[in-house]
């Protein structure tokens, strides 16, 4: 084995991490294959939904016990909330350069999708399976 | 900037930069993100209004109903229509094509006329216009 490659690199840049936290790819390719899933979910709850709708109280009730809704709905807003939260970091990390405010905003942005999740998913399996 | 006759490529920075359609598409894309980050909240709001009950339902579909609340929805229409379209332009881009410049101006342009177009037609069709409740989230005329 040739020896270690000398590096220009300081311990204090080192043990901050900057620099590639070998990731990148993964936030990039999430991001597209819930874009692909969008494109069909989001069309398809968006007309389901406008139907249900004009049916007031009852038609909403009826439209989320439905089964195959139940199940769109939740495939729906899980993709969404999942793509947004990616979508939300990169805009976050793009304009916050400071370090605490950046991480607090990227914490939030996490809490605030995990609690959407929580609450529409409590909503669906309240209304499909009581 | 019309003045601006070198031939020379400009120095990258938004204050110089000549306004391009497909820097405005780049632009909305990230705007109408955002906006679709707060307009579900409204749509999750909405189901779980249902799952708790009409007590919480009704007022809500009260205030979706209202003119402020339609104008948001019609606001988060465009919002989605755009995005989702923009969105394929992405994908396609994403695998490599369209990235001549006039291809991608237009295809900028066609993205921003197309959602406008299509959020009109969603509306048209869910029975807009009379009463300013076309979605009729009130269930008033059913």
């Amino acid at each position: 084995m040739s020896k270690p490659q000398p590096t220009m690199r300081t311990a204090l840049g080192k043990v901050r991490g900057l620099g590639s936290a070998k990731h990148g790819a993964g936030h990039f390719i999430a991001q597209r294959v819930t874009a692909i899933a969008l494109v069909v979910l989001v069309p398809l709850f968006l007309i389901t939904l406008i139907n249900a709708v004009r049916g007031g109280y009852d038609g909403a009730l009826a439209y989320v016990a439905d089964p195959f809704n139940a199940v769109l709905i939740l495939l729906a807003i899980g993709a969404a909330l999942y793509h947004m939260r990616l979508g939300m970091q990169v805009v976050v990390e793009d304009y916050i350069a400071k370090h605490g405010t950046k991480a607090v905003l990227l914490i939030l942005n996490t809490f605030i999708c995990v609690v959407l999740f929580a609450a529409a998913a409590y909503a669906v399996l309240k209304v499909a399976i009581a | 900037m019309s003045s601006w006759t070198d031939k020379r490529p400009m120095s990258p920075h938004v204050q110089v930069w000549k306004w391009h359609l497909t820097m405005a598409s780049s632009i909305l894309h990230r705007v109408t993100g955002v906006g679709n980050y707060i307009g579900i909240v409204l749509v999750i709001a909405w189901l779980f209004a249902t799952a708790v009950g009409p007590d919480l339902y009704e007022p809500l579909a009260g205030l979706i109903g209202s003119i402020w609340g339609q104008l948001i929805l019609f606001g988060f229409t465009l919002s989605i229509c755009y995005h989702l379209l923009n969105g394929l332009r992405h994908l396609v881009m994403d695998a490599g094509a369209g990235f001549n410049p006039k291809f991608a101006g237009f295809t900028a342009g066609l993205a921003i006329v197309l959602a406008a177009v299509l959020a009109v037609a969603i509306w048209y069709l869910a029975g807009l216009v009379p009463g300013f409740d076309p979605l009729n989230m009130t269930g008033a005329a059913s």
